[in-house]
């Protein structure tokens, strides 16, 4: 098991006092403490923006990669050793505007690796610009005049690209997200989890209050996971935001269908059986 | 006719529209003259298109080493017409041209010279009641009839090749080579003034330089492969991809070539060894990679397959154009180690010493390549396997007490866990960083980390292979080049060797860090230069005048797409000595 004090790390949390980041920061934590691996079996990757900087707060095996490219890296490192645990650790910029097709191929690869996406609207690190999640008419230094395009729906996109792991939590509700977290993680496949967050210095629409007055639990309605339609369906609704697992199913994870990994992971394959002779007689 | 009798010397040609299966039968072409003992190169050229177009492939084989095509064909075999306009100023008056008059009439051509050996390739197929496609089979066993060739080989060869293939398929095509063959010698037998008769020798294999590299990282221990599609490095992706199972490799096919490059630096830093591949448009998206894998001490080889640029250029042709965008790839100050293999053998053990640098020194390394050496086949004996090393360099599966990744060290490397190692735990960080991993922006640590990094480079330097001179000693004219330009311009030498012209040559095989001693050492003794380049900036001749300021003025540049042949380096060098004539 994973204790506190094994991911306690010497540098202090450098996020604006009120930010989204401690509550998911705190439940990723949590979730790894609740989480029956060992600690040098997991890693996180991490992007490129604040939600990136967690990497400096969590001791383990961390990698953090370029902005919009840690799913890429995570999934180099599930195949190569697939005994970790694989977390992503990004942001909604990384994800949804410099990462799209990473997201959407992840997805479609349904990769044995948890995504947990800080998505506040904004391009926090950059002072403020309106991100991919940002609403139509929404005001930043990049869009003084408003946001012209409409926002992108990471929750209806993943369902609709057969994402056998579709959630969405909240910042401020770390209970909630520490169990999506866990079950995340556990679900053997690529896990979508999108994470509504404020940002105390940039946005000062999408606020926590505001957030608790349009978001409702999933299971208080008793949505049904496995019912696709279901969670397209209340994907769709921007008006409510649910939170919760909106989706969910047993699809196989890419590193089952690889051929050439044999049951054992690659990293454990010895390099000096390697034998190409009868691969270069056929060349004669 | 004959006016002389060439015995196992041989330029032979195949010319046709795409979809015709010109490039399994000159392949075949190729491997009929190995199996016979023979020295084989070959050289395809094809527009990239599926259907149509103009495709022809080309061998060359001789009893003697060969590693380049030549400018005149003796045997050509036409599936079109515009094949005989095309390629009419290549042939001889001796030259045998196969082709079917039923359909190809050589009176609509420009067709000048040549000896005429039409044989009704549709009608001999229609006999056996084989696919149209057949015709290919049909006018190679003509030629090999031609030629005097021992048909029981060939029989043999179509065998091992169609090996696996739906019951009748095998028989069938012996069947009508056999008609064809016959035909030939019936009709033709008498015009066999080029001949191919076996030879003591051993056995050959016959493979691209893509192949070799896929041949060699797989011996080397590679077991990550990515890639996304893309002309000349394609075939390096289908040749791993067919032997992920056998050699247990992981080959995806990803949606970019900036997942490639990630997912490759992820499963390098998890602990397997990992290469991926792509030419210059690809490598453009890797760039934000290399440079990553750089900070973060990842270990990862990227082979760049050169083709005509820029931008979507020339997608299926030929250039050196990438030398100064492959030096200067990834932003940032950290060390470039950069391979140049240039031909089949050195594509194989450069693809293992690739892996191995990357490990040792925990960096990218590229292997820079081009579509003449990626694409074109030729005979090698097979590899002594025993003399590849896999050295892992500072890797640990346990880790020390109070272990630091990033800990400074004389060479720059420092150990390195992976995860799974309990207490070896660290940060590979895209930021500046500290010994641990966490981001660090401080002076001091700053100038440190940079410092450790970049003396990797220097430590690489003291035992990196050097280059040295081949050929004549007090040679008249040095020839200096880098890459693929090594086949012709070999060949040229034996040549000119042969016409008593002292030649030598300057191969660059390690051009980063580049050996700027040794280089200097070996230009400054030499009488005249000559740099032959496929690009048009004599890009290797900038690089030679910054690293030693020794100005490279001869220069023999090509840009066409299309690689040298050995006529123009020797006729160039000729012109330089002065004593004029030709081969």
């Amino acid at each position: 098991m994973i204790t506190k004090e094994d991911l306690a790390t010497p540098v202090k949390p450098t996020w604006c006092p009120g930010c989204g980041d401690f509550g998911i920061w705190l439940a990723v934590k949590q979730a790894l403490m609740q989480l029956d691996a060992k600690h040098e079996d997991v890693v996180i990757v991490y992007g490129i923006g604040c939600s990136g900087h967690m990497c400096n707060f969590v001791r383990g095996y961390g990698f953090e990669g370029l902005h919009g490219r840690p799913i890429p890296v995570a999934e180099g490192i599930k195949l190569a050793n697939k005994k970790l645990k694989v977390i992503v650790v990004t942001g909604d910029g990384d994800t949804y505007g410099e990462g799209m097709n990473h997201f959407i191929s992840g997805i479609r690869g349904n990769h044995d690796v948890t995504l947990i996406v800080h998505d506040n609207r904004v391009y926090g690190l950059t002072t403020g610009q309106a991100s991919p999640t940002a609403e139509k008419g929404y005001k930043s230094k990049s869009t003084p005049t408003g946001q012209i395009e409409v926002p992108v729906n990471p929750i209806a996109l993943a369902v609709a690209q057969d994402g056998s792991f579709v959630a969405r939590g909240f910042s401020a509700d770390p209970q909630q997200l520490i169990k999506l977290i866990v079950a995340g993680v556990q679900h053997k496949g690529f896990s979508v989890i999108d994470v509504l967050q404020n940002c105390a210095t940039f946005n000062k629409v999408n606020t926590v209050t505001w957030f608790k007055e349009h978001t409702y639990k999933l299971e208080d309605e008793g949505h049904d996971p496995r019912d696709k339609v279901a969670a397209f369906t209340r994907a769709i609704d921007e008006t409510r935001l649910a939170t919760g697992i909106f989706y969910q199913d047993e699809r196989e994870p890419y590193d089952q269908d690889v051929p050439g990994e044999r049951g054992v992971p690659l990293v454990d394959h010895d390099l000096s059986e390697a034998d190409i002779t009868r691969t270069m007689n056929e060349f004669l | 006719m004959s006016l002389f009798l060439a015995v196992n010397k041989i330029s032979f040609r195949i010319g046709g529209p795409a979809g015709f299966g010109i490039m399994n039968t000159g392949l075949m072409f190729s491997k009929a003259c190995s199996r016979i003992g023979l020295h084989v190169f070959d050289y395809v050229e094809y527009p990239s298109l599926i259907r149509g177009g103009h495709n022809t492939y080309q061998v060359r084989a001789e009893d003697t080493p060969v590693r380049s095509q030549v400018e005149t064909v003796d045997v050509l075999i036409a599936l079109d017409e515009p094949t005989l306009t095309i390629h009419a100023d290549e042939l001889k008056e001796d030259s045998l041209i196969v082709y079917d008059d039923a359909t190809i009439h050589p009176e609509h051509t420009v067709l000048k010279r040549g000896i005429r050996c039409p044989v009704p390739l549709k009608a001999l197929v229609a006999e056996v009641g084989g696919p149209e496609i057949m015709q290919n089979t049909v006018a190679l066993a003509a030629v090999l009839g031609i030629l005097d060739y021992d048909f029981s080989v060939f029989e043999t060869l179509v065998q091992d090749s169609f090996e696996g293939k739906k019951g009748g398929i095998v028989d069938q095509n012996i069947q009508v080579a056999r008609k064809g063959y016959d035909y030939a010698r019936e009709h033709y037998g008498h015009h066999s003034h080029y001949q191919l008769k076996a030879v003591k020798a051993p056995k050959r294999m016959v493979l691209t330089g893509n192949e070799a590299i896929a041949l060699g990282a797989v011996q080397a221990g590679l077991k990550f492969y990515a890639a996304y599609p893309m002309t000349p490095a394609s075939t390096i992706l289908h040749t791993l991809a067919a032997w992920q199972e056998r050699h247990n490799i992981v080959v995806k096919h990803a949606e970019d070539e900036i997942s490639v490059v990630n997912m490759g630096i992820g499963a390098g830093y998890a602990g397997v060894r990992s290469m991926v591949a792509t030419s210059g448009g690809g490598f453009a998206l890797m760039n934000e990679g290399v440079s990553l894998a750089a900070i973060t001490e990842s270990p990862i080889v990227i082979v760049e397959v050169m083709r005509g640029g820029p931008a979507t250029g020339l997608p299926t042709w030929t250039e050196q154009s990438d030398l100064r965008f492959v030096m200067g790839a990834g932003h940032g100050d950290f060390p470039r180690f950069i391979l140049a293999p240039g031909d089949v053998e050195e594509a194989f053990w450069m693809a293992a010493e690739a892996l191995n640098i990357a490990e040792t020194y925990q960096s990218p390394v590229i292997i820079v390549s081009d579509k003449y050496l990626a694409e074109s086949h030729r005979t090698a004996e097979p590899f002594d396997l025993s003399k590849v090393r896999i050295e892992r360099g500072k890797l640990l599966r346990q880790a020390p007490k109070n272990y630091l990744r990033y800990a400074d060290s004389p060479d720059g490397v420092s150990p390195r866990t992976i995860p799974g190692v309990p207490d070896g735990f660290f940060l590979a960080n895209s930021d500046e960083h500290d010994d641990w991993g966490y981001s660090n922006e401080e002076s001091g640590i700053r100038n440190r980390m940079m410092q450790k990094r970049m003396r990797k480079e220097a430590a690489y330097a003291k035992t990196m292979p050097q280059p040295a001179l081949v050929g004549a000693t007090d040679a008249d004219v040095t020839i200096v080049g880098w890459g693929s330009t090594k086949g012709p311009i070999l060949d040229a030498m034996d040549w000119l060797a042969k016409d008593g012209c002292k030649v030598n040559f300057l191969q660059i095989t390690h051009i980063s860090p580049f050996p700027a001693e040794t280089v200097k050492k070996l230009l400054a003794g030499t009488k005249r230069t000559l740099m032959v380049e496929n690009n048009y900036t004599a890009q290797m001749a900038g690089v030679i005048r910054e690293k030693t300021g020794i100005e490279l003025k001869e220069k023999l540049l090509k840009y066409d797409g299309r690689p040298f042949y050995p006529e123009e380096i020797y006729g160039r060098v000729k012109t330089m000595i002065g004593k004029g004539g030709a081969q």
